[in-house]
């Protein structure tokens, strides 16, 4: 099992687990959201081969109301 | 009779053409179709967005984008709340990355009470921005050298703050904004947009009727009594402040100047009885 940080709290996931892994599931729509890994953008179509390891950082963003 | 808008030019920055001189924030609505209801009465086609966190507590939340519709109009995310360049750079990109659009409006404050734009920051993401092939829109303070300083970097707009964020005092210093008008449109021809401030219509009228090529604002509906109201004003107070300007106000005289010609004028009684 890893640990990672997804929008600043710890999610444990299996090993080998990938982004879109974590996207499904948190049963999230990919096309409001986009992904920061420890970062980085990560673009939509590289969600599936984005391994994540233990200590890993994940921002993922949609949009809200602002000015 | 002719519409603004056939006696008008649409607003161009940089590669896009806006029908509307009027960008709208979609943030502080009491509800998402209050806030359909005023985008659509404000006549705007272009909406401000806010990048932030997906919420993973579980809670099933409507999403913003749902009630935008995206042919009508464009999508401008800001980097509201970025207190770095860096963040506002990240941010950027991730906008960019979710919603397939380079436009960004670059906001990079100092500190929260005053929300005034950090000059350093924003330069810096400005830069960078620009380098990575962003539309850039940048919200800054009415300083006319650092709004020639951003112009130069090649942001497609310049956004001055009419006054504080949210703070509804309206276009506070008139002379630096008509400066950087002269600096920054005139000369760079790069399209000044007064950004924030902006507490009601004749507020919108005077950034207009002062030369400023667009208006963005938020709270100044969202936070009427009357939303929906508001935005009808708003609406009309851009119109009504753009074609002040494109026509030519008369300029300001210390005395009188009859509209009634003084000629053909029926005899004074004074004249009549003479000793009256």
């Amino acid at each position: 099992m890893i640990e990672v940080y997804v929008n600043g709290k710890p999610h444990t996931l299996p090993d080998g687990a990938t982004i879109a892994f974590v996207v499904e599931h948190l049963k999230l729509r990919t096309d409001r959201i986009a992904t920061e890994h420890n970062l980085k953008v990560v673009p939509k179509a590289q969600y599936a081969e984005t391994k994540l390891a233990s200590g890993d950082k994940l921002e993922i963003v949609t949009f809200v109301g602002g000015g | 009779m002719p519409t603004a808008a056939e006696l008008d030019t649409p607003l161009k920055v940089g590669k896009y053409t806006f029908q509307s001189r009027l960008i709208v924030g979609t943030g502080k609505y009491a509800s998402f179709p209050l806030m359909q209801q005023c985008l659509d009465a404000s006549g705007t086609d272009c909406v401000t967005v806010a990048v932030r966190r997906v919420k993973l507590d579980g809670t099933r939340e409507e999403n913003l984008l749902s009630y935008i519709d995206e042919h009508r109009y464009k999508i401008l995310p800001n980097t509201a709340g970025c207190f770095t360049a860096e963040d506002a750079i990240r941010t950027a990109h991730l906008s960019r990355e979710a919603l397939g659009t380079d436009l960004v409006k670059v906001e990079v404050l100092s500190e929260p009470k005053t929300l005034l734009p950090d000059p350093v920051g924003t330069l810096k993401a400005c830069e960078q921005l620009v380098k990575d092939g962003f539309t850039v829109l940048v919200y800054t303070s009415d300083d006319p050298v650092m709004a020639r300083h951003l112009a130069q970097l090649g942001v497609a707009s310049v956004m001055p703050a009419g006054s504080p964020i949210g703070s509804g005092q309206g276009v506070l210093n008139p002379n630096n904004l008509r400066i950087i008008l002269e600096l920054v449109r005139d000369e760079m021809k790069v399209p000044v947009i007064v950004d924030a401030g902006v507490g009601t219509a004749s507020d919108v009228a005077i950034a207009m009727e002062l030369g400023a090529d667009g208006v963005l604002l938020n709270t100044g509906i969202a936070h009427a009594r009357d939303p929906l109201r508001m935005a009808v004003a708003m609406k009309a107070g851009v119109e009504a402040g753009r074609m002040a300007w494109l026509a030519g106000r008369i300029p300001r005289k210390l005395y009188a100047n009859a509209s009634s010609p003084m000629e053909g004028r029926i005899a004074s009684v004074k004249d009549v009885i003479p000793g009256e």
